[in-house]
């Protein structure tokens, strides 16, 4: 079970993550319509990509745009939930050690100690992020079970990850289990709007763009985000 | 009965259809009419496949729903803080629902749908600088009322607009003589105490077009005649066309996406045929957003740019006092304090925030921020076409508020709101929640200010 799961099955899902993205990617650009849009995208290109620079940029720092500074506390939990969504899997100790084992090379480890208390930030974020879809009357009324299915599938592979790595049961059924939670989430990206992890560029890039080119762009300095 | 006399599917082409529709007070007829307005699903449908591609579709789906659009949204603050107010609930439970849906959705939802898109949207934009994912709900509002306005689901007045761009070219019944005699009535008004003032009517290769908002020839000539006396004494080579000269489009609100394609080339025909070097536009937000910011869009022009370079008002007074051309005598600055009402429309949509501030620097002695200001103002609440319809009245006043708290944090009993729209909710705001406070556009301000070479005056 642990061969097929991290084998046939890891390159099944990592094959729908990168082809995935790749494609909704692609799909979006070649969506795009200047006339409907009403961006000229390929004319004035240059204030279009600094436009779209500023737009990601901004919206990548912490506290960088008006509204992030507005609502401090759930911008720390949204940092925190992303940073740890992205370096964790990456510079894990035991994917590394399992990558070096497979192919024989593997990126740079953090200590096991950083990644656990990644982990733990991790789930306490997405626990705030939760707790705030329920008490707030105007976050409430647009959640739906979707959202609070996808925020599981995103911590699953953490939660999981930690019970695979403290449990020590013997016949590795939470490791298995965390590999498929994994899997769960690489497929769930390009499928569902957690898409938003490619996605979130293209979006932030097209409203750059429209600032940096139509919107006033070409005669400010770019709009404060 | 599936299409009414007044309310139905079919653009208001003729002068009879117009009539037809003001003769019919208050729109009691029309709306009556709206209430068994079919619903062509398929045609809504086939629209939506055409014109809803992935930019749009993406920012449907990719909403994480997280709220942060609901604090930047002056109705969400105004209606205290009603969740049915938040910006992403209003749009996906509209919009997101016509796409869901595939278009079959039936007449009370269209009602419910051109409420929400009128009444508590003014397409101010705002939400989509304050949305993390870039999602601008403010232009999909105004989407959706492209979607609307194509199965006849639009507010008495804005059918009404777009008959009259349609008609006229104008969103009033401004005929081209109208006009014509107006700029001459203005001109020889003014001739006694400004020897040799003119309003020059389709002189070609002058320095500068000039283009107005109807309401000017029709409610507020003076305004013309300002523009005159300024224009008179910074020198100015100047004219004004006597066909495409109002910038304006009711239909851009409307969502008759054909009537502002019309609209505009009518401006631009202008512009080739008189090849000024550059156009000005009166003290107007969304006819420079109009005309000159998504104009080109409307009329196919693959540079993005209406055919001369385009400029406000506030730029063109901005270039006037840098360069001298207009001075402001230092003993006639406004002394008390003025604060300046940012107009999403050329502030937020088109990035004139510099020109307003080098404005006021030079004419006000304690001029006043509001908070938040430039482009993350507030809408003054009558924008979108708000100001125009009766039905919303009641939605429009509420949404007032955030302004007039505005404004009276500023202790400012003077508002400079150089755009149509701003001035006349203010106004509003004023006889509505009598906060004391006055506002004026930049003209009749600068008029009283400006330093007159000797001997341009006359005898007054």
């Amino acid at each position: 079970m642990y061969e097929f799961v991290t084998g046939p099955l890891a390159w099944l899902a990592f094959i729908v993550f990168f082809v995935g993205i790749v494609v909704k990617l692609v799909l979006y650009i070649r969506g795009l319509d200047w006339k409907l849009d009403r961006v000229t995208y390929s004319v004035n290109t240059s204030y279009g990509v600094r436009g779209a620079l500023r737009s990601i940029g901004f919206w990548l720092m912490p506290y960088g745009t008006q509204s992030y500074r507005n609502n401090p506390g759930f911008t720390l939990a949204l940092f925190v939930m992303h940073i740890g969504l992205i370096l964790t899997p990456i510079f894990l100790l035991g994917h590394n050690i399992l990558l070096a084992e497979r192919w024989g090379v593997s990126l740079p480890s953090l200590p096991e100690g950083a990644t656990d208390v990644l982990t733990v930030c991790v789930i306490a974020a997405a626990l705030v992020l939760l707790l705030r879809r329920i008490a707030l009357p105007e976050v409430r009324i647009i959640t739906t079970a979707y959202d609070v299915l996808l925020l599981a599938i995103a911590v699953a592979p953490f939660v999981s990850g930690l019970l695979a790595h403290y449990a020590h049961d013997n016949g590795q059924l939470w490791t298995i289990v965390h590999v498929l939670c994994g899997e769960v989430f690489l497929v769930a990206i390009p499928l569902t709007k957690l898409s938003h992890f490619v996605l979130f560029f293209a979006t932030r890039a097209q409203l750059g763009m429209d600032y940096g080119i139509k919107r006033g762009g070409m005669k400010s300095k770019g709009i404060a985000w | 009965m599936p299409e009414g006399v007044l309310c139905n599917k079919n653009k208001v082409n003729t002068l009879e259809q117009l009539q037809a529709l003001l003769a019919d007070k208050s729109g009691k007829q029309y709306y009556q009419e709206m209430n068994n307005l079919d619903v062509d699903s398929k045609a809504l449908w086939d629209l939506v496949q055409k014109t809803c591609k992935s930019r749009t579709r993406t920012w449907l789906e990719i909403c994480t729903h997280c709220g942060l659009c609901a604090e930047s949204c002056f109705y969400y603050l105004s209606n205290h803080r009603d969740p049915t107010q938040v910006p992403s609930y209003k749009i996906q439970s509209t919009l997101g629902e016509i796409v869901r849906r595939k278009g079959k959705v039936d007449n009370a939802f269209m009602q419910m749908a051109m409420d929400t898109a009128f009444s508590k949207c003014t397409c101010c934009t705002r939400c989509g600088v304050y949305c993390p994912m870039g999602i601008d709900m403010g232009v999909m509002f105004s989407y959706l009322r492209g979607l609307l306005f194509s199965q006849g689901f639009t507010p008495w007045e804005m059918k009404i607009g777009t008959g009259m761009h349609r008609i006229y070219r104008a969103q009033m019944d401004v005929t081209t003589e109208d006009w014509v005699e107006t700029c001459s009535w203005m001109a020889e008004e003014n001739a006694d105490e400004w020897p040799g003032l003119e309003i020059p009517v389709d002189k070609e290769n002058a320095d500068i077009l000039y283009t107005v908002n109807a309401r000017e020839p029709k409610h507020y000539p003076e305004d013309i005649a300002q523009a005159a006396i300024l224009f008179h004494v910074a020198g100015e080579n100047w004219t004004v066309p006597s066909e495409g000269w109002e910038e304006t489009s009711l239909a851009m609100f409307a969502g008759d996406w054909e009537a502002c394609k019309m609209q505009v080339e009518g401006v631009y025909g202008a512009m080739a045929k008189l090849k000024p070097k550059r156009m000005v536009v009166t003290e107007c937000g969304h006819a420079y957003r109009a005309t000159v910011i998504e104009g080109p869009y409307w009329a196919g022009r693959t540079s993005g740019k209406p055919p001369v370079d385009s400029f406000h008002y506030v730029e063109w007074v901005a270039e006037a006092l840098r360069s001298g051309k207009l001075k402001i005598d230092p003993a006639k600055k406004i002394k008390e304090p003025v604060t300046y009402q940012d107009s999403c429309n050329y502030i937020r949509n088109a990035g004139l925030w510099d020109s307003a501030r080098y404005i006021m620097s030079q004419i006000a002695e304690d001029f006043r921020e509001m908070t938040p200001s430039r482009e993350h103002n507030f809408c003054c609440g009558g924008g979108g076409g708000l100001n125009g319809i009766g039905r919303y009245r009641e939605q429009r006043n509420i949404g007032l508020k955030v302004k007039r708290d505005q404004i009276l944090a500023t202790g400012a009993k003077l508002v400079v709101a150089p755009c149509h729209n701003c001035w006349d909710a203010i106004r509003d705001l004023e006889e509505v929640y009598e906060i004391g406070i006055r506002w004026s556009f930049l003209k009749p301000l600068l008029i009283n200010m400006i330093e007159v070479p000797a001997g341009m005056r006359g005898e007054e």
